[in-house]
C-alpha cells in the first residue's frame, strides 16, 4: 500500500459496491417475498383506508386483539 | 372503558392543531416584518432592542419550525397514529395523560422560548438558540411524545405499522439523536459562579462546533421538515383520495434510503470552510444521492393520484396535497444543485440559500400542515368545512406568496454571487459590498409582498377552521375518504 489515499479509494469503491448490493438485495427480498407468498406489501396501503375503529384490522394484532374481543364479548 | 361507545379521541390532537394555526400567524407575521426590514432598514428602530433584524430572526425561525411545524406534526401525530393503529388513546387513561402533559410542557417551553429569545438570550447556534434550561425542558417534552407514541404502539389492534408511523418513529428517534450532541453545553454560571445563570457555551469549540452544528442543523431540516412531513402526506393523501398508496413497496425502499442518506449530508453546509477536504465531498456527494430516496416518496404520492386526477380539479385539498408533494421534488433537486462544490461558491451566503428554504418549508411543510388540519376539522367537529372557495382563494393567494418568493431569492442570489466574485482585469473587486445591497433592494421588496400574501392565506385558513367549528352542515358520521365542504 503506497500511501493512506490509496487504501481510501479502495475502501471507497469496495464500500460503494457493498452499498448498492444491499440495495438491491433489499429490493430482492421486497419482491421474493411477494412472489413467495410470505407476505403482501401492497395491502399494507389499505392501513390507511381502513382505518375506522371497529373496522375489522388489516392484520390483527393477536396479543390486543384476543383480549379486546373478550372485551366486547362482556 | 365500555366499548360500544369507544371512539377515536381527538382532543390532544385538536389543541395542537389550534397552536399549529397560532404560531403559524404569529411566525409568519414576524418573518414578513424582518424581511420588510431588510428591504427598508429603518423599520429596524420602531421597538428598540425588540425589533432589530438580528432579535426577531431567531424568533421567527424557532417559531415557524419548532411551534407551527411541530404543533402540526403532533396534532397530525395524535390523530394518524390512533387510526392506523385502531386503538383509541382514550383507552389508556395514562397515555391520555402523558398525551395532555406532553401538550401542556409544549406550550410552556414554547412561551419560554419566544420571552427568553425577545430579551437576547441565544446560545449562537442556529436553529438551537435554546439556552440551557430550556433544553432540559425540551428533553421532558420531547421524552413524553415518545412514551405517548410507544404506548400507543403497545396496545395497537392492528399488527404492522403502518408506514408514516415508520417516519413518525424515524422523527423522534432522528431528533432526540442530533438534540442531545449538539446542545452538549456547560452552563457558565454554575461552573464559575460567575455570568448570566441562563447563559452557556457549547462544549465543541471551533472547526468541531461548526461540524456537529451542522451535522444538527440539516438534520434538523431532515427530522423537522421532511420526515414526519412525509409520514403526513403517505396518510393524507391517500385517505382524502381514496387512494391507496401507489407502491408501499416503495415507501419502504425510500424510508431505509431517505434514514441512511440524509445523516451525511451536513457537510454541504461547510463547503470551502476550515473542515476537512473528504468531508465537504462527502457532504456534496451525499446530498446529491439524497435525491433518489426524496423522489421515490415525492413520485408514489403522485402515482397514487394515478387515474385520479379529476380530483384534482374538484378538490382543493387535493390542490395543497399535490403542489405540495411538487415543492418538495422542487426543493429536493435544489438543495442537492446547491451542494455541489462549484455551484456553492456561487451561492454559499446569498439569497439562494432562504429561496431555497422557503420553497421547500412553504410549498411543501406549511402545505401539508394546512390541508392535514383542513382534512381532520369536518372528523373534529363532526360538521363540513366551512367554505370550498374560501380555501381555492387561500391556495392561489399562497401559490402566488410563494411564487413571489422563491424567485425573487433566486434572482437576487444569482446577482449577489456574480457581483461578489466580479473582478477587473487586474484582479480587483468589481464592486463593494453597498452596490449589491443597492441592485437587490426590489427583489427584497418583493419577497416582502410574497410574504404578506401568505400570511393573509394564514388568516383565510384559520378563519375557515373556526367557521367550520360553527357551520350548521352537521355529518351524521365521519367521512370515509374526500372530505365534505361548504360553497
Amino acid at each position: 500500500m503506497e500511501n493512506i489515499r490509496e487504501l481510501q479509494a479502495f475502501g471507497y469503491f469496495f464500500f460503494t459496491v457493498f452499498l448498492v448490493v444491499v440495495l438491491y438485495a433489499y429490493i430482492l427480498h421486497l419482491y421474493r417475498a411477494e412472489k413467495k407468498g410470505t407476505r403482501n406489501y401492497e395491502k399494507y396501503g389499505n392501513l390507511a383506508l381502513d382505518d375506522e375503529l371497529h373496522q375489522e384490522p388489516v392484520e390483527p394484532n393477536e396479543e390486543t386483539t384476543s383480549a379486546s374481543k373478550e372485551k366486547k364479548e362482556q | 372503558m365500555q366499548n360500544a361507545a369507544l371512539e377515536y379521541d381527538y382532543t390532544v390532537s385538536k389543541w395542537f392543531t389550534y397552536l399549529a394555526i397560532i404560531f403559524g400567524i404569529v411566525g409568519m407575521s414576524i418573518g414578513v416584518f424582518i424581511a420588510f426590514e431588510l428591504a427598508f432598514p429603518e423599520l429596524n428602530n420602531l421597538f428598540g432592542q425588540y425589533g432589530t433584524f438580528s432579535r426577531l430572526r431567531p424568533i421567527h425561525t424557532n417559531v415557524v419550525a419548532f411551534g407551527f411545524t411541530l404543533s402540526g406534526i403532533f396534532g397530525t401525530f395524535y390523530y394518524v397514529s390512533q387510526r392506523v393503529l385502531k386503538v383509541s388513546i382514550a383507552e389508556s387513561k395514562f397515555v391520555h395523560g402523558v398525551g395532555k402533559l406532553h401538550f401542556w410542557l409544549y406550550l410552556l417551553l414554547a412561551a419560554w422560548l419566544v420571552v427568553s429569545e425577545l430579551l437576547g438570550y441565544t446560545t449562537s447556534k442556529e436553529y438551537a438558540e435554546m439556552e440551557w434550561p430550556l433544553d432540559l425542558l425540551t428533553v421532558v417534552v420531547w421524552v413524553l411524545w415518545g412514551m405517548a407514541m410507544f404506548g400507543l404502539i403497545g396496545m395497537r389492534r392492528e399488527k404492522t405499522l403502518y408506514i408514516s408511523m415508520w417516519y413518525y418513529i424515524a422523527t423522534f428517534l432522528g431528533v432526540a439523536m442530533l438534540y442531545l450532541f449538539n446542545n452538549m453545553e456547560v452552563p457558565t454560571y454554575l461552573v464559575t459562579g460567575m455570568g448570566d445563570w441562563m447563559k452557556s457555551v457549547s462544549m465543541y469549540s471551533g472547526t468541531n462546533d461548526a461540524l456537529v452544528q451542522w451535522w444538527y442543523g440539516h438534520n434538523a431540516v431532515a427530522f423537522v421538515f421532511t420526515v414526519p412531513i412525509i409520514a403526513i402526506i403517505y396518510y393524507y393523501l391517500p385517505k382524502e383520495s381514496g387512494q391507496p398508496v401507489f407502491s408501499y413497496k416503495l415507501s419502504l425502499l425510500s424510508f431505509w434510503g431517505l434514514m441512511f442518506v440524509y445523516l451525511w449530508a451536513g457537510g454541504h453546509h461547510l463547503i470551502y470552510s476550515t473542515v476537512p477536504d473528504w468531508m465537504q465531498t462527502m457532504g456534496s456527494i451525499f446530498s446529491v444521492i439524497l435525491i433518489l430516496p426524496s423522489w421515490g416518496s415525492a413520485i408514489n404520492m403522485l402515482l397514487t393520484m394515478k387515474g385520479e386526477w379529476n380530483q384534482l380539479k374538484e378538490s382543493p385539498l387535493i390542490k395543497f396535497m399535490v403542489l405540495a408533494s411538487t415543492f418538495y421534488m422542487l426543493s429536493t433537486l435544489e438543495g442537492p444543485i446547491q451542494a455541489i462544490k462549484s455551484v456553492n461558491a456561487l451561492a454559499h451566503f446569498t439569497d439562494w440559500i432562504p429561496g431555497h428554504v422557503h420553497d421547500g418549508t412553504l410549498g411543501w411543510v406549511a402545505f401539508m400542515i394546512i390541508a392535514s388540519a383542513l382534512h381532520m376539522a369536518p372528523r373534529y367537529y363532526k360538521r363540513e368545512i366551512y367554505s370550498r372557495k374560501l380555501m381555492e382563494m387561500q391556495f392561489w393567494i399562497q401559490t402566488t406568496g410563494i411564487v413571489l418568493y422563491f424567485s425573487s431569492m433566486w434572482i437576487a442570489g444569482i446577482t449577489q454571487g456574480m457581483m461578489w466574485r466580479a473582478v477587473d482585469q487586474y484582479g480587483n473587486l468589481a464592486y463593494s459590498f453597498i452596490d449589491t445591497v443597492t441592485v437587490l433592494h426590489p427583489y427584497y421588496t418583493i419577497r416582502a409582498i410574497g410574504g404578506t400574501l401568505f400570511v393573509i392565506g394564514l388568516f383565510l385558513w384559520a378563519y375557515n377552521f373556526v367557521k367550520t367549528m360553527q357551520s350548521e352542515k352537521v355529518l351524521e358520521k365521519e367521512p370515509a375518504f374526500a372530505s365534505p365542504m361548504g360553497a
